[in-house]
């Protein structure tokens, strides 16, 4: 094991993405000599270079269908958003092109391409540096949507989804990515999770949270907190949010009885919404309360200095959790 | 009065820019090696040895999509087809440029290059099926070395730039290298992802040739509605060669295209062809050009007709008999009496088959909805005698098909 921040982790699985299949190719705005912005892919062009970690000219949309084409002859295309907010001159070659491509062309195309999103809120950015856009990606069928709490399965959940021979879109919670983690570098992924397979990260009785990315610390330290008020929450991290993986969802609320769904997102339309319908349908017997979500309000992403009272922190996933107890 | 009448000059200039004469046909810059009346004339850039079989082969495959392109107006007509968008008067274009491919070169095409797809191999069926809705297009890009059609609007150059990146990773660049063909329309050329592409083609140094087909029109909009400067003279703003072709001199086409895409095979980079044609049909069957256009400009075009200056050229020339124009009038009646047989003939996919493909794996997911689908399309089977639809209450988990039995795993 070592001890690797998140940013870190995700480096060392790029690189043995790279080493690993001499088609796998790295592209993005920053990428190359100065490592990213948040230095995910540092000293990569160094080792493998130029042309197979590509400092790309400054367009999302360039970027994307440059890499179609790429893993049309071939290639395995990993590509980096430099954030959350710069996705949508990209929307229109994921949604209507990465995603739909296979389709259109009855499975006689596979479109191997990776598309990195530093995302989510709390470090303090201007305008656009901070969304949370996976709902937008989770409901395009064609394309898996994935996204990692932290180190561990930075590290091997990036090599999956390198591996994959389906578009996805990789959300990495920025604001974790200075956080550290035991990280079994050495590991292959023959033992690790599969990629579309959420973790239950804290067992409990009480009530389930679900959550990913970003939230996944916040709820597992408001599991902490709640234990010391002698309630005992299951944290699930979903890790997948498309395809959602609803037997381990299920399993836990049957359990439960109880359900709260925590994402930095808008609640409106949000993950919450289709997991609060799931359960609502397959669990309607198991459940003392309604699914109740925490997320945010219906408004763009406040400036910076409101973002404290914007994203979900500790005290309002308690407050949902609470309020499942009311009922 | 004359300095009030001088403003209102001055606003209406401001509203109404002086347009610059994108349209000219007959400027100097444009290459040709066949005129409209059949004659063959010589351009010092463009040298074309070119057998009188060679020529023939051309006049076939012109005629044949031309016939094609009329069977298919006619069998959406007919509501065979449910859309069809016609290529009738880009037939040189297509065809010259299509003709200049090598066998691994890769062409990517838009929703209109029907005659690109004749000259790569592809059964016209398959094209059918896509406007028919019985497919999105459904052909594997790698047997014909043609990419599937791509509809929206100048997305397909981004990808043959990509494709064209990979090349160069696989070293087949050079005498022995591969190239692309990206093709698109005056319209395309307003949108960020072909201007994206040029600049991705240039600094990269890609090996792909951007083959524009200004037919003047984008549905309603004329080419002054897209742009101030001739479109080929943009190539020169992002680094790299463009040239303006007769895109309705099949010669000519052939010409330029041959030598852009030697010059990228070779390592040269990218060439911004500018094919200048006529979309003499509508945009497509659903639409109206007597709306916004005089049919004046389209008898000025028929005069440029593309297949008929070969004719007349190969007449003129005595390199064909008259009975060589009755067997290909001949050949071309029987590919599109096969092409319309094969169309009424077209089964409907099965209900289910569009669970098919959505990933490399199903996911668990779209198994389920699949099933519940299936299990809904069936009760229609037994419940049919007594009438009797499927409860609405007994919903399974997918949201897909209102049925319980199959819904996901029990409670």
């Amino acid at each position: 094991m070592t001890t690797l921040t998140l940013s870190r982790a995700l480096n060392e699985g790029l690189r043995k993405a790279l080493e690993n299949n001499p088609k796998a190719l790295i592209m993005g705005e920053d990428v190359g000599k100065l490592g990213g912005v948040f230095r995910v892919t540092d000293g990569l062009q160094k080792d493998f270079g130029e042309d197979r970690v590509i400092d790309t000219p400054l367009a999302e949309s360039g970027i994307i269908g440059t890499a179609i084409g790429l893993a049309l002859r071939g290639y395995r295309p990993i590509c980096e958003i430099q954030f959350d907010g710069f996705v949508f001159p990209a929307f229109d070659q994921i949604v209507s092109q990465l995603a739909k491509m296979r389709y259109r062309s009855r499975g006689s195309v596979r479109l191997p391409v990776v598309i990195r999103i530093p995302f989510g809120g709390g470090i303090g950015a201007v305008e656009h540096h901070s969304e949370s856009p996976e709902s937008l990606f989770a409901h395009t069928p064609g394309l898996r949507v994935v996204s990692c709490g932290g180190a561990a399965d930075g590290f091997t959940m990036i090599q999956q989804a390198a591996e994959s021979d389906d578009p996805v879109i990789f959300f990495e919670p920025k604001r974790r990515y200075w956080d550290r983690a035991d990280v079994d570098v050495d590991g292959g992924l023959a033992s690790a999770l599969p990629m579309d397979s959420a973790r239950v990260l804290v067992p409990g009785t009480d009530v389930t949270v679900l959550c990913y990315g970003p939230m996944v610390r916040t709820c597992t330290e408001a599991a902490v907190a709640a234990s010391s008020d002698g309630r005992s929450i299951e944290v699930i991290d979903l890790r997948s949010l498309a395809p959602l993986d609803t037997e381990t969802i299920f399993a836990s609320v049957r359990k439960t009885s109880r359900c709260v769904v925590v994402h930095e997102a808008v609640v409106t339309g949000g993950l919450g919404a289709e997991i609060a319908a799931r359960v609502s349908q397959q669990c309607f017997y198991s459940l003392e309360a309604p699914v109740l979500r925490v997320g945010a309000p219906s408004t763009p992403y406040p400036p910076s200095r409101l973002e404290e009272y914007y994203l979900p922190d500790l005290d309002r996933v308690l407050d949902a959790v609470d309020a499942s107890f009311g009922y | 009065m004359a300095v009030k009448d001088a403003g209102r000059a001055a606003r209406s200039a401001s509203r109404t820019p002086a347009r610059e004469p994108a349209r000219q046909a007959d400027s100097p810059e444009l290459i040709q090696l066949l005129t409209p009346e059949g004659e063959r004339v010589e351009h010092p850039d463009y040298p074309l040895e070119i057998s009188a079989q060679e020529v023939k082969a051309l006049y076939r495959d012109l005629v044949i999509v031309r016939q094609i392109d009329f069977e298919a107006i006619a069998l959406q007509r007919q509501g065979e087809l449910g859309i069809w968008a016609s290529l009738l008067g880009q037939e040189a274009a297509q065809v010259g440029s299509g003709r200049a491919l090598g066998p691994r070169d890769m062409a990517f095409p838009t929703y209109r290059e029907h005659g690109v797809a004749w000259c790569r191999g592809l059964d016209p069926i398959k094209l059918l099926e896509l406007f028919r809705g019985v497919s999105h297009g459904g052909w594997d890009p790698t047997e014909h070395n043609f990419h599937l059609y791509t509809i929206v609007i100048g997305s397909q150059a981004l990808h043959a730039t990509g494709y064209a990146m990979g090349i160069q990773r696989d070293g087949a660049v050079g005498e022995d290298g591969e190239a692309v063909i990206a093709y698109f329309g005056d319209g395309a050329t307003s949108q960020g992802d072909v201007n994206e592409a040029f600049i991705w083609a240039s600094v990269n140094n890609a090996p792909v040739v951007f083959f524009c087909q200004n037919n003047q029109w984008a549905i309603s909009e004329p080419l002054e509605r897209q742009t101030r400067t001739p479109l080929y003279l943009r190539a020169k703003g992002f680094g790299f060669p463009g040239v303006r072709v007769d895109g309705n001199d099949v010669l000519a086409c052939l010409a330029v295209t041959r030598k852009a895409l030697q010059s990228a095979r070779e390592g040269q980079g990218p060439t911004l062809i500018e094919a200048f044609t006529y979309r003499m049909g509508a945009h497509t069957t659903t639409d109206d050009p007597t709306r916004y256009r005089l049919s004046a400009e389209l008898e000025a075009w028929k005069l440029k007709d593309p297949i008929e200056r070969v004719k007349q050229y190969l007449i003129r020339t005595e390199q064909a008999e008259m009975s060589f124009f009755d067997e290909i009038d001949a050949e071309a009646a029987q590919v599109g009496r096969r092409v319309r047989a094969a169309c009424q003939q077209m089964p409907d996919p099965e209900p289910l088959s569009m669970f098919d493909n959505v990933l490399t794996s199903e996911t668990r997911q779209l198994a389920i909805e699949r099933a519940d689908f299936a299990a809904y399309l069936d009760s229609f089977v037994t419940a049919g005698d007594s009438g009797v639809a499927p409860r609405a209450d007994t919903a399974g988990d997918s949201g897909v098909a209102p049925r319980a039995d199959t819904a996901e795993a029990g409670r």
